[in-house]
């Protein structure tokens, strides 16, 4: 078996990036680093999508590496950085599970990911089925996270990682989704970030705080 | 556009649009009544009025249909106008024309919803009722139906800074979508596992009986809640009391008749072979309905809660009458059926007329009084003379005296079920009969619940000062009403040349009303069942009634004429009455109240001859509710109570229940 395309290779070397991105989010506890892990994964997001444009010749590819890029790499991480100023928020406080015990709860979701996308590759037909179980771990990582934090803020980052999988998981299994729904999840997170920015403000005047845990006594009854 | 106005269906398309456009122009200046409140409401009657004439052009047309290039992606929205949606179309255009104008003078300023928002509502509500009559697939329909039903729910929360009005709105917008449930369950089974839900591929598709039960009875429980069939009719006597006047002659009058509609279209074109037991069921269930909604009828003391039981009690006729026609088309009496339904169809045009002209003679007597409650009420008639005669006539229609139009259509009804002995069924034809004895009670009790309601608030001496210097109604309300009162006395002196057209949307359906076409004699007479039957001639009634009383006055005049007294009326040769002697409602509804004992739940408040300040009380409520829908609020109270330990108010926890689910669910997949 001779060794596959040199393209080839650099996406799935993009795509193990991109999980180990993941696994160092969820170990940070900064959160302005978080934000940068966060663009960088967006980076490697769009390198990797330019490269299966270049090799498969499907223009509108190029068009969502574009999207990607502007809103991933670029405006979503100065929103962020801009959010975390005003709000003053840099660091979480101490998560829900320790850190070392989150990184073991995430390497037995990655390797649940894998058997799970393996029957899934192999009725793919692209050449960039085997990254599909990195996609799934992806999501999957970034919902543990969005589970482990208290601040609103990693959970919104968690939130953003997680979208990034999803593209990644839709991109390698089916060369993207079709414009129009691309147009319509970039539309969809673009609402959410600006929504959840108004949130934070109306969290941290009622609360003094964008700790989660006063959100529970807003719980109805009792 | 040539080739628009050549086919009716498109032109009726064309007039719906053009009520939403005069909605929408509400919005232009949204806080002028005399825009948005009067000239734009006088619009909407022009509409309504050319929807009802081209749907009376069209109702012996052939059926024609059309799809619309919009709808959602792949699921385009396919109309078709056929007799049936044409004649819902005309009771829909012509009950509208009566109650637009009146309503053009109707509406105040400063109360509740801003008129241009209201004119919005209005006309949307119209057009969407008649789209609800020419959808052909089972999305366009429900979209229209859900319409309806948000923007009657807004209409009816008008003046919703009052906690009960939102509590009224609230209950009808919950029954109508527990309603709206089952017409989506209904269309799901009736597609018969072709997965089309065009009407047509439901025409088509051959369901096996059990299934062809179950869509019918989904059918028959989705649209009765609408409908307003015991026991889910609750909604009626909060919603109307809550909305305003021509609002609650719309929903009585019209919206009533598009469940009527859905029934009729479901079972005698979707279904297509009706069973002969699912008329027991719907006759049972109607009859029950028209008794109890006249008892209840009785004992009110707020006059719109009074006609929207007698609402109940009509929409029950009806039902009886398709139940009555389910059975006979199932055993093969093909004439009868058709007798039935015609009777149906008539009864449906009657109500929009008399019921709507009813509820606007309450919405002007409530704008010059401010007052719904009988007991405030009395002597109306010298000083809205107007509202009160014109009342009469709706009065007397919807008691069922002839020579009016409410007579015609419960004739017609018991004609067909003096021949259900017929019925070569054992027990069934022995029970049919004495269906036709509760539907003479139904009748009997609306006479005098009628009595009742005019009596109180047009007769005798006002109860209150207040009531002495009430005002008629303004022009424009005098000719809403006059319109609608015209409709009663046409339909009531017309029938024969109105029954031709009712047996032409008959035979439409499948029904073979050949029979009926020989109905009319000739132009003036009416014929129950041709060759055996008896007549009916409604003019030369009129005219024996009338000769009768000119010859009474005259006789009075020749012989009495030195002898006249005059005096109070209803004094009953006391030397002095006063307002108070008079008979209340309460005590008007005294005797039904007994007699009916165990349909009521009674709350009594005596006083005992020691008392200082004798106090009586009687609260009179609907059983229902204790053995029905308190025990279901309880079940859901508990079942909520379980779910809402769920409720952690965690975030992380929610989280938690996302991942492990989708966790779950993949391991599965694996």
């Amino acid at each position: 078996m001779s060794a596959p395309p040199l393209d080839l290779q650099i996406i799935n070397a993009l795509a193990a990036l991109l999980l180990l991105l993941s696994f160092a989010m969820l170990s940070q506890r900064r959160i302005v680093s978080l934000v940068n892990l966060l663009a960088l994964q967006g980076l490697m997001l769009t390198a990797a999508t330019v490269l299966l444009a270049w090799r498969t010749g499907e223009t509108h590819l190029y068009l969502s590496a574009l999207l990607t890029f502007a809103l991933k790499v670029v405006f979503l991480p100065w929103m962020l950085h801009r959010l975390i100023r005003r709000l003053e928020v840099y660091w979480d406080t101490e998560p829900l599970i320790n850190i070392p015990g989150t990184m073991l709860i995430g390497v037995l979701i990655v390797v649940f990911a894998f058997g799970l996308a393996q029957p899934i590759a192999e009725l793919a037909s692209t050449a960039t089925r085997s990254a599909l179980g990195i996609a799934v771990a992806v999501i999957l990582l970034a919902f543990l996270m969005m589970i482990t934090r208290t601040k609103a803020m990693s959970q919104v980052i968690g939130f953003l990682s997680m979208e990034n999988g999803l593209f990644f998981g839709a991109m390698s299994a089916t060369h993207g989704m079709p414009m129009i729904v691309e147009l319509g999840i970039a539309l969809d997170i673009l609402v959410a970030m600006l929504v959840l920015g108004v949130f934070f403000f109306q969290i941290r005047e009622q609360f003094d705080s964008l700790d989660l845990h006063h959100l529970e006594t807003l719980k109805e009854g009792d | 556009m040539p080739g628009l106005l050549d086919s009716p269906l498109s032109f009726s398309l064309l007039l719906l649009l053009a009520w939403l456009a005069i909605g929408l122009a509400g919005l232009v200046r949204p806080r002028s009544l005399e825009f948005a409140g009067r000239q734009l409401f006088i619009g909407g009657a022009l509409v309504g009025l050319l929807l009802a004439i081209t749907a009376v052009f069209s109702i012996a047309g052939p059926a024609e249909s059309m799809v619309l290039p919009f709808g959602l992606p792949d699921l385009p929205m396919h109309v078709r106008r056929d007799a049936l949606s044409s004649v819902f179309l005309f009771l829909l255009g012509s009950a509208s024309v009566g109650i637009s104008l009146f309503a053009a003078g109707y509406f105040r300023s400063g109360e509740g919803t801003l008129p241009g928002v209201l004119c919005l509502q209005y006309h949307l509500f119209l057009a969407s009722m008649g789209f609800v009559l020419l959808a052909d697939d089972a999305y366009a329909f429900m979209v229209a139906w859900e319409t309806m039903a948000l923007s009657s729910y807004f209409l009816v929360t008008t003046q919703h800074r009052i906690p009960e009005i939102r509590r009224a709105g609230f209950l009808y917008l919950l029954i109508a979508h527990v309603g709206a449930l089952g017409i989506l369950l209904a269309f799901g089974v009736l597609q018969g596992g072709s997965w089309q839900f065009t009407f047509d591929a439901m025409r088509a598709a051959t369901l096996p009986p059990e299934w062809a039960s179950a869509a019918f009875l989904l059918a028959l429980f989705g649209f009765g809640a609408k409908a307003g069939l015991v026991p889910l009719h609750v909604w009626l006597p909060e919603a109307h009391p809550a909305a305003p006047s021509p609002v609650s002659a719309l929903m009585s009058g019209v919206m009533l008749k598009t469940a009527l509609y859905g029934v009729l279209r479901v079972t005698f074109d979707l279904i297509g072979e009706p069973v002969w037991w699912w008329g027991m069921v719907a006759l049972g269930i109607g009859l029950f309905t028209a008794i109890y909604g006249v008892i209840f009828a009785a004992v009110q003391s707020d006059m719109k809660r009074l006609l929207a039981y007698s609402s109940i009690e009509n929409i029950g006729i009806a039902f009886t009458g398709v139940g009555l026609s389910i059975v006979f088309f199932g055993v093969g009496m093909n004439a009868l059926a058709a007798l039935a339904l015609v009777a149906v169809l008539y009864h449906a045009l009657n109500h929009a007329f008399m019921k709507s002209l009813l509820f606007l003679g309450t919405g002007a007597v409530l704008h010059a009084t401010g007052e719904r409650n009988l007991g405030h009420l009395g002597g109306l008639i010298h000083r809205m003379p107007w509202v009160a005669w014109l009342t009469l006539v709706g009065v007397l229609a919807i008691a069922g005296l002839p020579p009016l139009n409410g007579f015609v259509s419960e004739w017609l009804l018991l004609q067909a079920f003096l021949y259900a002995h017929e019925v070569p069924k054992p027990f069934v034809n022995m029970l049919l009969p004495l269906g036709a004895a509760l539907l003479v009670l139904a009748a009997a009790l609306a006479g005098y619940v009628m009595v009742k309601f005019f009596g109180i608030i047009f007769l005798g001496q006002p109860r209150e000062q207040a009531l002495r210097d009430a005002h008629d109604a303004g022009w424009l309300e005098r000719l809403g009403l006059l319109w609608l009162a015209g409709g009663c006395v046409a339909l009531g002196l017309l029938p024969a040349q109105m029954v031709p057209m009712l047996a032409a949307v008959v035979d439409a359906l499948g029904v073979n009303a050949s029979g009926i076409r020989a109905l009319r004699d000739s132009w003036w007479m009416l014929t129950s069942m041709p060759g055996r039957g008896v007549s009916y001639a409604p003019l030369a009634f009129l005219l024996a009634v009338a000769a009768a009383m000119l010859a009474t006055v005259l006789i009075g005049r020749i012989f009495y004429r030195r002898r006249t007294r005059f005096a109070d009326p209803w004094d009953c040769g006391y030397a002095r009455t006063d307002a108070r002697m008079q008979d209340t409602a309460e005590g008007f509804g005294q005797p039904i109240r007994h007699l009916f004992q165990p349909f009521f739940a009674m709350e009594r408040e005596l006083p005992t001859p020691f008392d200082a300040a004798p106090r009586y009380r009687v609260v009179v409520t609907d059983r229902l509710w204790r053995l029905l829908y308190l025990p279901i609020e309880r079940i859901v109270q508990r079942i909520a109570a379980a779910v809402s330990g769920l409720q952690q108010g965690r975030i992380a926890t929610y989280l938690l229940y996302s991942f492990v689910t989708l966790i779950v669910l993949l391991a599965l997949v694996l």
